[in-house]
């Protein structure tokens, strides 16, 4: 429904500039939200919608005072509601491109409802989540995400919890696009958002962010120069699955589970490795994809999962407009003085 | 439809009620009793009376299904405290509906349904039929079932499923005794079972059965009632249930103001029935979404008043604790949203099917930080169409949350209702912006209502942020300067204040002074209207101030009170009102007069409450 029927090539060209607020940004220095924010203003020129049809709504948490920094239409909610709040928005008024920005406390704790429903509902929105595994703006507790025995100022003896793993929660909510990011690679982020834009859906895109301050190089094995080659991998569709400083090792199907393996090595050839479908309506690989994890497989990163189905705010345009042409009842006159009635 | 011999006495008004099992069909015989008499031209008030489970054990009393009608030739307030009739088609039914009928009041029972077995599982001790408990009572002793049965025995149905149109043998009956034509359940069978010409015509022929029945009976000595019809002013009239009022209401709004209805809602007895009759009329642009949960349902009714739609959350008691959070942020990004509380007995889940006027508080005061919201309250069922509508208005035009108050006896109530035009109503002019308005700052205000303005995402020119943290004045920055909190503080609770300039003053039924003052609100009205007219025919110096807009509260309240020598507050709640009017007007000295039990107030307990305070020195 969104924006098919702009024609991109009249609107009027948009730079960056065009989408920076005038707010001082007041995340701590370092933070990956910054590159986030700058990858996201850099985006929104390219994705051919109108400046005034954007509207950037978030949660509570650090990542959730990005509105007030994207010169959009804006909406700073309350805690873990966002998905909620984007939801009567894109409903109300689906010629809208809404951008919700949240993070892992926000979205798998106390909005974990309203986000694997949003999920489950297909509406065509945008869901960055900046998972940075730790709670920033209350100072440092764990979060749904921080990793089992953690120590943090809530888990003085290490978290007792069992991790959510982001993308295997929303592909077991029915989520029709799943991707991941990290905050240190501007280029990747760019790209998999221009794609997120485009899908029609919930489309959601789990950003690995640092938070400086509360859980400094939580990413570190994924993102450092040294590991990041072996630790990640860029999925591309209709790609082999390769990988590695050397572009040597790869992953394979063996039996029901993924396997990494070098080339060369055991007769292993470009032919037995795994090419991406993140078309592929059956969502095993893509759950396997999404869970895996160092050390023993690279993170997955790019978009993982992309299935076509219907939304909930085309279908329900479509059945109000059905009914505009069809209904007996064309005013509230006419609702008035339906069914039984008579005259006195 | 008389027949010669019978003779016809005339009432004024009359009480009916039907009660069976829940799976019975007593509301079906209940409303198709009330279409006989909207056709007779009588004006009445239904109230239907069910367990909150679906289907509780046959035979027992928590089983209970009743429908209560109050029909009459006047003017009909409620559906009435104790009943002339009651149709009782089990043991059950008796036993749980005979402390509601009148001493001498008629009882028709299904003689056929009380075995032993039925006896025990109602908790009878002897055969109420066998001994003398019924003897103030006129007691019609009818074999429904098997009558039932006999009347159709050529059509060759099985026995199961003709038992089940039993009740239409019972409104055979009632329809005798207040002969009323066949037309409008005729017409009902027609239409529902159009595709099985049997059914209609056992249905019809079990209807003629039990009119003829009570044609033939001793017990009814030939005497038959009419009810003449009411003096109702001229015009198109139907029967509405309160929540299909308040439905219809907010489409209405939603028409006159051009801004499309969003309902985010969750399904909560008693509300429900809101959310499914406005997802009936998306012809009519209203875009409905079954929420997640009470808070989504709210939020997300946010998020579409920010895009310009007029936007609705409707729920009940535990439902409306849910959405506070959400309220605050309404109240601080100032945008428009009516919230309908459909009030039921709490705390808690409470009694879900019961109903109660303990929100108020809640609705004044139950939210974090200082969130002043306007409450509009209902009275009647017809009047929710009213009061939905002006509440809807309040928001737009005040760009603020409002929250309206019914209960379950407004919303599953039915009355008269007399159907106006949709451009009679006055006018909704919302404060929108135009594209590249030069002057529009997000927080800049109208001089005289201090709302601020409506510019909707998608409008060019005007891009700006909103949300939960506090406010710079005017400019719509985050702010955390103290003096510009306590302004903006001061600013809100002002902006709901000055919305009393723009609602009607308060009425007094009867005269403007006198010895006492009733001061209710919401849906106690009918009991209420009843039990001052019937003190003032009786000279007593009693009048009536029903508040409808609570807060604010009318301008002209303490001039009212002061002409009074006592004030009484009756609710159906522990006493909130009164405390709001103690907290308002510590001048005024309130009686209370307080009833908790999950039913309404009966117009004799009033009087003689009213009576008692007029006595008192």
């Amino acid at each position: 429904m969104t924006n098919e029927a702009i024609d991109i090539k009249n609107l009027p060209k948009l730079t960056r500039e065009d989408f920076v607020s005038d707010q001082m940004v007041k995340w701590c220095p370092g933070c990956g939200d910054h590159a986030i924010l700058s990858s996201f203003q850099k985006v929104l020129p390219e994705i051919g919608v109108k400046k005034e049809d954007v509207v950037v709504v978030s949660g509570i948490g650090c990542s959730s005072r990005f509105p007030y920094y994207v010169k959009t239409y804006g909406f700073h909610g309350i805690h873990g509601r966002a998905a909620a709040l984007s939801s009567g928005i894109k409903i109300a008024n689906p010629n809208l491109n809404v951008w919700m920005i949240t993070g892992d406390g926000d979205s798998l704790a106390i909005g974990g409802n309203h986000f694997i429903h949003v999920l489950r509902r297909n509406i065509d929105i945008n869901i960055m989540l900046f998972n940075n595994k730790i709670y920033g703006l209350t100072k440092g507790q764990y979060s749904p995400t921080t990793p089992s025995g953690k120590v943090t100022k809530t888990s003085p003896h290490g978290t007792i919890e069992h991790p959510f793993t982001v993308g295997e929660l929303a592909i077991g909510a029915q989520g029709t696009f799943f991707a991941r990011a990290v905050d240190t690679n501007p280029k990747m982020m760019t790209e998999i958002m221009l794609e997120a834009s485009k899908h029609k859906g919930t489309s959601l895109i789990e950003i690995l962010q640092n938070c400086v301050i509360f859980y400094n190089k939580v990413h570190n094995d994924i993102t450092s120069r040294e590991t990041r080659d072996d630790n990640q991998i860029y999925l591309k569709h209709g790609e082999p699955m390769i990988f590695g400083k050397e572009k040597n090792k790869g992953i394979i199907l063996k039996g029901t589970r993924l396997e990494v393996v070098t080339l060369g090595k055991n007769g292993i050839t470009e032919k037995d490795i795994l090419v991406h479908d993140k078309y592929q309506w059956e969502s095993g690989i893509h759950l396997l994809l999404a869970t895996m994890a160092p050390p023993d497989y690279p993170m997955a990163m790019g978009v993982i999962r992309s299935i076509t189905d219907f939304t909930y705010d085309g279908k329900l345009e479509n059945i109000i407009e059905s009914e505009k042409e069809t209904s007996p009842i064309q005013s509230v006159d006419d609702l008035l003085n339906s069914g039984k009635t008579w005259d006195i | 439809m008389t027949t010669k011999q019978q003779k016809v006495v005339e009432l004024e008004n009359v009480v009916v009620r039907f009660a069976g099992d829940s799976g019975d069909g007593m509301q079906l015989t209940g409303s198709l009793f009330s279409d006989a008499a909207a056709i007779a031209g009588n004006d009445f008030a239904t109230f239907p009376d069910y367990p909150s489970e679906i289907r509780a054990p046959q035979g027992t009393v928590a089983g209970v299904s009743g429908f209560q009608i109050h029909f009459g030739q006047k003017n009909i307030y409620t559906s009435g405290d104790l009943a002339d009739v009651l149709v009782a088609m089990n043991p059950a039914p008796l036993k749980k509906n005979l402390m509601w009928v009148k001493s001498g009041g008629t009882i028709i029972v299904d003689t056929d349904t009380f075995t032993d077995k039925a006896l025990v599982k109602a908790g009878f001790e002897n055969d109420p039929l066998g001994d003398d408990s019924l003897k103030d009572f006129n007691l019609i002793k009818a074999p429904i079932s098997s009558l039932t049965k006999k009347s159709v025995e050529d059509l060759g149905l099985d026995n199961k499923m003709v038992l089940k149109s039993r009740n239409m043998f019972a409104l055979g009956v009632m329809f005798f005794i207040f002969n009323r034509e066949f037309k409008t359940a005729d017409e009902f069978f027609e239409q529902k079972f159009k595709s099985n010409p049997l059914v209609v015509e056992s249905n019809k022929k079990i209807l003629r059965a039990g009119y003829n029945f009570a044609d033939t009976i001793e017990a009814l000595n030939r005497i038959t009632y009419t009810v003449e019809p009411a003096a109702l002013s001229k015009g198109k009239y139907r029967n509405i249930t309160g929540n299909v009022a308040t439905a219809w209401g907010l489409l209405a709004a939603s028409e006159r103001s051009g801004r499309q209805l969003f309902l985010g809602s969750y399904p909560i007895t008693p509300a429900t029935e809101i959310l499914q009759e406005i997802s009936k009329h998306k012809s009519l642009g209203a875009r409905v979404l079954q929420a997640e949960d009470e808070i989504a349902g709210i939020v997300s009714s946010i998020g579409a008043s920010f895009t310009g739609s007029f936007a609705v959350t409707s729920t009940s008691g535990p439902g409306l604790s849910l959405k506070s959070e959400a309220i605050g942020l309404a109240v601080m990004t100032e945008l428009p949203i009516v919230i309908v509380n459909v009030q039921r007995a709490g705390p808690s889940t409470g009694m879900p099917t019961k109903s109660e006027q303990s929100d108020l508080l809640q609705a004044l005061f139950g939210r974090n930080g200082e969130a002043q919201v306007i409450v509009v309250a209902a009275s009647t069922s017809s009047n929710c169409f009213y009061h939905a509508y002006y509440a809807s208005k309040l928001a737009m035009e005040h760009m603020t949350p409002v929250i309206l108050l019914t209960d379950g006896y407004l919303a599953n109530g039915s009355e008269v209702f007399k159907i106006p035009k949709v451009k009679s109503l006055p006018a909704i002019k919302p404060p929108l912006v135009k594209a590249n308005d030069p002057d529009y700052y997000p927080y800049k205000r109208d001089p005289k209502r201090l709302n601020r303005s409506w510019a909707l995402p998608g409008t060019p020119g005007l891009r700006h942020r909103i949300g939960g943290l506090e406010k710079e004045d005017i400019y719509g920055n985050v702010s955390h300067d103290p003096e510009n909190h306590q302004i903006m503080c001061e600013l809100r609770a002002e902006k709901i204040e000055r919305v009393a300039d723009y609602i009607p003053k308060q009425d007094v039924i009867g005269k403007g002074s006198g010895d006492l003052l009733i001061a209710s609100w919401g849906g106690t009205y009918g009991n209420m209207i009843e039990a001052v007219k019937k003190m003032q025919s009786q000279g007593k110096k009693v009048s009536l101030a029903h508040f409808h807009y609570i807060n604010p509260l009318p301008k002209n309240t303490a001039d009212i009170f002061n002409n009074f020598k006592k004030i009484i507050v009756p609710e159906l709640n522990l006493g909130q009102f009164v405390l709001y009017l103690k907290m308002k007007f510590p001048q005024f000295k309130f009686e209370q007069y307080n009833k908790i039990q999950g039913l309404p107030f009966m117009v004799s307990e009033l009087v003689d409450k009213f009576n008692q305070v007029l006595e008192e020195e």
